[in-house]
């Protein structure tokens, strides 16, 4: 027995839902990037699950794109954290606030 | 198996840039000393022209054999993305050298920032030629991650670093989310490919559109955070006021020309047939840019975030020129980017120049007195100002005049009358800064020296000013050239 293709489909909504939720919420640098992730894993499996409904390799091929260009993301990202929590000692985006947007 | 054939000519800006500065990078690692400012400068600039001579090249070529898709239809070639990538070399050379000057007031060696401002730009470079929503993705990655990176270039400013951090955060959702738009559009037409995506959705009726609009959607809502349109702007005067300044530049041009090139490829080539849909979204981003935008930028006291403010106003006029979604409008819209980026990189060339050593001190109040301290700096930032502004005879007014016609003949009224009484509103930041300009200043304050780099940069943004504000004749014609390679 095979699971069909839309609960792949609402997995994955469900997944980048979770994601977006979390990034509105949580107010710690690193659960943040940890969202972002997750919404990123949602694309791929939405990809992945397009990509075999529509028996087209180029789905698939996308899903390494978007694995390179999150893994350098993360690098950046967690850099560029370092940097701040140096100066500040704090991974809070509420304590951030040398600027008032 | 065969390898898909690649037209190197077509790619070739982007592999001049992305290559330099990974030669940059390499020579960085294996010298035993920093590389000087002067030489990385210089190698950093050499890439750029490279860069503006082969989009020469381009466009000598598309006019004799047409436009071409190449790398498995992925890249495309053709006047509008030549040209973009003219705009966006030319604004890399300014910025360089806006940097080159920031560099040596802040003591700072190696050719860190040179290599990390030739990647972002490549990833411009990339969005403007981009055929494929995957291509897409990977340009504004290559540009955002470099930017996040230059952002926080400034190790000794708090305020550098925080605001690499808010854009990073935002930068990530908004990538995240355009490829899930990306991905829900791919299922609902079985295709990353953007003329595939028009081919297919001018053949067939979608029975369950939604999937498509979602998708559609979520991909616009990363365009408006990338270009800065209300209410995806609230991170723009923050990163604008953190950034270095000639990071700050960068944005405003390079980044720019990137992320709205990639907007009208996808909406108008990939997704043109569905104009109907999309049209009240971008109605909505020009009414709240224009009205918000000039309504923040009165009451800014900040140098900085006086011109993110200005930026907002100005992204509603680009976008207005996408609402049209004709040849006309998406030429226009090319021509108020190809004028408005060096009129900004001019403006942020004397803004680094009075900010001083540490970007500290960007106040409006400083620059009282600074027409009659230093006239020439502070007339060409008067010119630099009211060409923001849309006065006749610079090249703002004929960049605002060119969109608001394409959109008025495309029918769009409301949003071009509001557009239009937003600009009038926002002269008024424009003119009290210009007033304060010439006003009696602190007569102990000493005249700003300034740099030979500088010099260059705020004379040619001048001359771009005056000379296609008085005759726009050949900007206009290259730019009606400029042609998107399919357009339903």
């Amino acid at each position: 027995m095979s699971v069909p293709a839309s609960w792949y489909l609402v997995l994955s909504a469900v997944l980048f839902g979770i994601g977006v939720y979390g990034f509105l919420t949580k107010r710690s640098v690193l659960i943040m990037l940890m969202c972002v992730e997750l919404m990123l894993n949602a694309v791929n499996l939405t990809f992945v699950t397009f990509a075999r409904t529509l028996s087209d390799i180029a789905g698939q091929t996308v899903v390494f794109f978007v694995m390179v260009v999150a893994a350098a993301e993360v690098t950046v990202g967690l850099g560029i954290t370092v940097a701040v929590f140096r100066r500040r000692r704090t991974t809070s985006v509420d304590e951030l606030t040398e600027m008032q947007g | 198996m065969t390898l898909p054939s690649i037209n190197y000519l077509a790619l070739a800006p982007f592999l001049v840039m992305s290559g330099t500065a990974l030669v940059l990078l390499i020579a960085t690692s294996l010298t035993p000393t920093r590389i000087p400012r002067r030489v990385a400068s210089t190698v950093a600039v050499s890439a750029a022209g490279a860069s503006l001579l082969l989009t020469v090249i381009q466009g000598w070529q598309i006019a004799r054999h047409g436009a071409q898709l190449t790398a498995a239809h992925s890249v495309v070639m053709d006047g509008f993305s030549a040209l973009a990538t003219a705009s966006i070399s030319s604004s890399l050379i300014f910025a360089l050298l806006i940097a080159h000057d920031w560099e040596g007031r802040e003591r700072f060696v190696g050719a860190e920032y040179q290599m990390l401002a030739l990647l972002a730009t490549s990833g411009a470079v990339l969005m403007t030629e981009a055929n494929d929503l995957a291509v897409v993705f990977l340009g504004l990655e290559i540009l955002s991650i470099a930017l996040y990176v230059i952002i926080a270039f400034n190790r000794r400013r708090v305020k550098s670093q925080e605001s690499s951090l808010k854009y990073f955060l935002l930068g990530g959702f908004a990538a995240a989310v355009f490829m899930y738009g990306a991905a829900l559009v791919y299922g609902a037409t079985g295709s990353t490919n953007l003329s595939t995506i028009s081919y297919f959705l001018s053949a067939n009726v979608l029975v369950h559109p939604a999937l498509l609009w979602a998708g559609g959607g979520l991909m616009m809502l990363a365009f408006a955070f990338k270009t800065q349109a209300v209410p995806f702007h609230f991170w723009s005067p923050d990163v604008y006021e953190g950034a270095p300044t000639p990071v700050t530049g960068f944005h405003a041009s390079i980044v720019w020309g990137g992320a709205f090139a990639a907007a009208i490829r996808v909406m108008i080539s990939g997704l043109g047939t569905q104009s109907d849909t999309w049209r009240p979204i971008i109605w909505g981003l020009i009414v709240l840019s224009t009205v918000v935008g000039a309504l923040f930028a009165i009451t800014q006291v900040n140098a900085k975030r006086l011109l993110a403010y200005s930026s907002v106003t100005h992204s509603g006029f680009i976008w207005l020129g996408v609402w049209a979604a004709s040849p006309r409008g998406v030429a226009d819209s090319l021509f108020y980017i190809l004028t408005y980026a060096p009129t900004v990189l001019g403006s942020f060339a004397i803004v680094a120049l009075v900010g001083g050593v540490g970007d500290s001190d960007h106040y409006l109040k400083k620059y009282r007195g600074l027409a009659r301290r230093n006239p020439w700096i502070g007339g060409s930032l008067a010119l630099l100002l009211l060409s923001q502004l849309g006065v006749p005879l610079t090249v703002g007014f004929d960049g605002k005049f060119a969109v608001l016609s394409a959109s008025l003949d495309a029918g769009n009224v409301t949003a071009s009358v509001v557009a239009m009484l937003a600009a009038a509103v926002a002269a008024f930041a424009y003119l009290r800064w210009v007033g304060s300009l010439f006003a009696e200043g602190d007569p102990d304050v000493a005249p700003l020296v300034v740099p030979w780099a500088s010099r260059v940069v705020i004379a040619s943004s001048v001359i771009v000013v005056l000379v296609f504000g008085i005759w726009p004749a050949p900007l206009t014609h290259l730019a009606q050239h400029a042609t998107l390679f399919f357009q339903p």
